[in-house]
């Protein structure tokens, strides 16, 4: 017999087993919801998200380029990874007088993981939605959005459409469907990596991104 | 399965009798708080009933991982409270014991069970008794003190007794409480434990002697007379050590203090 | 410099004990960071009611889960291998090591860099790999430090929580090349940044822990903050996952309370930085992440506690590490007096199947029985009963029937004779009423050293007269 079926047969016939009720998860979170329209959950997410040391940056569609060059002249960025044929990287191509170099994830480069790890200032992700509850962005990185990108370079930037925010992650998940479209990797991400490990002192930067900058796309028009 | 902690109970009105069961440690060390018990329950019209062949609740083997011989001393028990009159344990852990414990000492034991889960239904701790079922309102008739309280871990977690010594000393308009810190941390008692693990037991039993000392407490107080003799025998210890003559931390049952304050003994 | 297999950690205990309570530094240490973390905790949990219904919700699942495992460790394989992720099953340590080192071997690999995983440490894979050749490097900051300083983790969550940052300075110092003594935080996390970059750029293989494993999507969660998992995960080839067998919950709804209640109970985080969820290798097209994943799942004495009914709450255990965080003896003597790779009160219940009770018996006599760690466990496991259920087994009789490794090796028949002895006693109102009699009667004889109770507090002295004295001699009064 394999170590694989001693376990199981171990298991199986262990004493009093007797299979319980399904809890029902659902119920719970239907018990705890909160009465609040999508204002109030954008608030609870930025209030979230900038106590775990987030930057917050309101925008809209057409405004996140000029922001977005704006701060990465504040915080003297060279370099900006963006992912490949995404329409975001498309739009920042197009933008005449980019104040850092543009580069896009080529994993097939000669030397591009050493590039990556060294010379990249700051990545740009979209996030695929959030969650107000614990300030967090839902990222399914993907093969135009790879998943270094959102943590190698020491700056990370995240567009959020601000209509795609979820009171928690259970909404997130249930609304989303994702227990049936899971992709190889998803993510959620609360804030700048970080530690506590030398005697609780909190540090920023671990082995991530040390600043993580949120640009909140409101729809068009309705920014005020 | 879960344990009872923070368990809400429903409480019956003021009965005409009750049973003491005083516990081992009170009966043998501590006579006067117990005495001070009837006396307390006793002034409010309460006919209060010692069953003479009582001894201990079995809880030194129950939690030593002896479960035969603290099943047999608990039957011994089980059986002097016929009336169904609530049971009143000046003593958390013990009356925790009673209350939890026993059903699940019995719980593969159809015959006893019943009379376990019966006589749990009814067990009161002290204070908790005189603050849910007495409405105890006595007016303080003393001077200006200070007091700390230290609940025992069980009598904390298990009988929420906390809440009603709080609520008892709160009563007395001359008494102040003073909180030590951490207050809600063990005293390092835990029975064997002080024995098998001495060093750790000093380092717990110290700090909570400091804790109680930097309240500036005039007095401790405790339901609980296992933690009490922890506290006060480490106290006693050090003053010993330092030659200090003045006990630097005085304490006793919060029944003997209840019934002085309330003018116990003046008649 | 890995804790060796087949440890005893009952030997020597009462000395590791002694020795850490005397050790003002370690002391004020452990003491700082229990009010810390507690503070922490608390400023998450304000609402008792949710508290108590995500306590409820997170004890059903975890009892569900464990009540269908058989059935769910096989739905989780089906998934994880039609994901593309190979699976593996380890009866003991000595087969968990095996596995990761033939991977290893068949990639020629000379460096592997781990996340956090206890599991790992439980089975001292950085030992079994240094054996074969093969070195292993930390990444996780916590575990960075200790593993320099040639220790062990002392907390599940906080492994080097027993360190000053003065003394973290020293060690970088002396251990990390070009590196000048210094005390700020930030300075010291920038170089274990800079030394783990270039190490994650350079590993063959990534190793990780699993926080749960969803058995419905066939997906391993792991949850960091520093991003030194992610790394793991998606930097080197191969990604390999060690887990116990009792991590698998059914479903991915069941995820979301479980995480929640993990984070906010172990370090009072509303959530941790990330959430990591791995459902497969690198996909054709995909520019990143490991080409090959595997998970080894780990029984080495889990199946004994799953054997028995009352035992099986042990593996209810989401490792928080709050019954460490709040319980009394863990702060007066840090976790490696406790010399198992679980300290504190989770480890005192889990070690025994691990080990052998044999081996721990110590461990659970090791605390007062407070309740402080079941007031706190996210998942409700009745810590002290369980304890008090370990004492019995560690001394049971021979004939008691008990399928426990290393039951009944640590009865001592002077210690059962002296139970036997006041059961007749307490059972016998007469023989009481005698022996208790003699004892306030002869009270001037009372021993002043009482064993180690008068070790450091004034004797016990039974009373001159007894309460049922007092009250008889009021009811004469009376009549």
């Amino acid at each position: 017999m394999s170590a694989r079926e001693r376990i199981l047969q171990r298991l199986a016939s262990a004493e009093s087993r007797s299979p319980l009720p399904l809890p029902d998860v659902a119920a719970y979170y239907a018990a705890h919801q909160r009465n609040e329209d999508a204002a109030a959950r954008l608030v609870r997410f930025r209030t979230a998200i900038a106590a775990a040391h987030a930057e917050v940056h309101d925008t809209d569609d057409a405004g996140w380029p000029a922001l977005l060059c704006r701060i990465a002249i504040e915080k003297r960025l060279r370099s900006l990874l963006v992912g490949g044929d995404t329409a975001d990287a498309g739009t920042l191509a197009n933008q005449s007088q980019l104040p850092f170099a543009l580069r896009s994830y080529d994993s097939a480069a000669p030397g591009w993981r050493n590039e990556l790890f060294t010379a990249i200032d700051a990545g740009l992700t979209r996030a695929k939605s959030a969650i107000a509850e614990t300030g967090s962005l839902v990222l399914w990185p993907d093969s135009r959005e790879p998943r270094l990108m959102s943590l190698v370079p020491p700056v990370h930037f995240v567009l959020l459409d601000t209509r795609c925010i979820h009171a928690d992650l259970h909404g997130a998940m249930t609304a989303e469907d994702w227990s049936s479209t899971l992709p190889t990797n998803a993510l959620l991400i609360s804030g700048p990596s970080k530690t506590a490990d030398i005697q609780q002192t909190l540090a920023y930067g671990a082995h991530g991104p040390r600043e993580l900058v949120v640009l909140l796309c409101h729809p068009t028009g309705a920014q005020s | 399965m879960d344990s009872p902690i923070q368990a809400v109970r429903r409480y019956p009105s003021k009965p005409a009798d009750v049973y003491l069961f005083a516990t081992c440690l009170v009966d043998q060390f501590a006579p006067d708080a117990g005495l001070d018990a009837v006396r307390l329950l006793e002034r409010e019209g309460i006919r209060v009933h010692f069953p003479q062949a009582q001894t201990c609740c079995g809880q030194p083997a129950y939690t030593s991982g002896y479960p035969d011989e603290a099943r047999a001393v608990a039957v011994a028990q089980m059986k002097l409270f016929p009336e169904p009159w609530p049971v009143i344990v000046p003593s958390g852990s013990c009356g925790a014991m009673m209350r939890h414990h026993y059903p699940k000492l019995f719980a593969d034991d159809p015959a006893h069970l019943p009379v376990a889960e019966e006589l749990a239904e009814r067990v009161f701790e002290l204070t908790e008794f005189l603050v849910h079922v007495v409405n105890f309102q006595r007016a303080d008739r003393g001077d200006p003190y200070t007091v700390a309280l230290h609940t025992s871990c069980h009598a904390r977690r298990e009988m929420n007794a906390h809440l009603t010594g709080h609520a008892l000393l709160a009563g007395l308009d001359q008494v102040t409480v003073v909180r030590q810190v951490r207050e809600e941390e063990c005293c390092g008692f835990g029975g064997t434990f002080s024995l098998k693990h001495p060093s750790i037991s000093e380092a717990m039993v110290t700090e909570k002697v400091e804790s109680l000392r930097a309240t500036g407490a005039e007095r401790v107080l405790s339901a609980d007379c296992g933690c009490l003799f922890n506290i006060l025998g480490r106290a006693e210890y050090l003053d010993k050590v330092a030659a200090c003559s003045k006990p630097s931390l005085p304490g006793e049952h919060i029944a003997s203090f209840l019934w002085r304050r309330t003018g116990g003994g003046e008649q | 410099m890995t804790q060796p297999l087949h440890f005893h950690p009952s030997e020597g205990f009462a000395a590791r004990a002694r020795a850490a309570t005397a050790d003002p530094a370690l002391r004020k240490g452990f003491r700082g960071a229990m009010d810390f973390l507690q503070t922490k905790r608390q400023a998450q949990f304000t609402d008792a009611a949710e508290l108590s219904d995500l306590r409820d919700l997170g004890a059903a699942i975890r009892r569900y889960s464990l009540s269908r495992l058989p059935e769910l460790l096989q739905q989780l394989e089906t998934n994880l291998v039609a994901n593309g992720i190979h699976v593996h099953w380890a009866e003991n340590a000595d087969e968990a090591n095996a596995i990761v080192i033939d991977i290893a071997r068949r990639r020629e690999a000379k460096l592997v860099i781990k996340g956090k995983s206890m599991v790992s440490e439980e089975v001292a894979l950085n030992h079994a790999l240094e054996g074969a050749g093969i070195e292993a490097l930390e990444s996780d900051m916590g575990e960075y430090i200790v593993q320099l300083a040639g220790e062990g983790p002392s907390h599940i969550i906080m492994p080097a929580i027993h360190k000053t940052k003065q003394q973290i300075a020293e060690l970088f110092a002396a251990k990390v090349p070009g590196v000048t003594y210094t005390e700020n935080v930030d300075e010291l996390i920038l170089i274990g940044r800079n030394v783990l970059r270039q190490k994650f750029a350079e590993a063959d293989i990534g190793l990780s822990g699993v926080n749960f494993a969803v058995a419905e999507t066939g997906t391993l969660c792991l949850l960091e903050n520093e991003g030194n998992g992610r790394m793991c995960t998606t930097v080197p080839k191969v990604h390999i996952a060690i887990t116990g067998i009792e991590k698998v919950v059914e479903k991915l709804e069941h995820v979301p309370p479980l995480f929640s209640l993990l984070t906010r109970s172990a370090t009072g985080q509303a959530v941790t930085t990330y959430l990591n969820l791995i459902s497969s290798p690198r996909k054709p097209g995909e520019r990143d992440g490991p080409e090959e994943v595997h998970l080894i799942l780990l029984d080495n004495g889990r199946t004994q506690a799953y054997n028995d009914e009352q035992l099986r709450a042990t593996l209810q255990c989401i490792r928080c590490g709050a019954c460490m965080n709040h319980c009394p003896v863990y702060a007066r003597i840090g976790g490696h007096a406790y010399g198992t790779t679980y300290p504190g009160p989770i480890g005192a219940i889990v070690s025994p199947h691990l080990l052998g009770i044999g081996a721990t018996h110590a461990l659970a006599t090791a605390s007062t029985l407070c309740g402080a760690c079941a007031e706190v466990c996210p998942v409700r496991i009745p810590i002290p009963e369980l304890l008090i259920r370990l004492r019995n087994e560690a001394q049971s009789a021979a004939d008691s029937g008990s399928e426990l490794r290393g039951a009944g090796e640590s009865r001592s028949v002077l210690v059962s004779m002296i139970f036997r002895a006041w059961a007749l006693m307490y059972t016998h109102p007469m023989l009481y009423r005698i022996a208790t009699w003699f004892m306030s009667r002869g009270r001037a004889l009372t021993p002043t050293a009482q064993g180690a109770w008068t070790g450091i507090r004034t004797p016990l002295v039974p009373a001159p007269k007894r309460l049922r004295d007092l009250l008889a001699e009021r009811n004469s009064r009376h009549e």
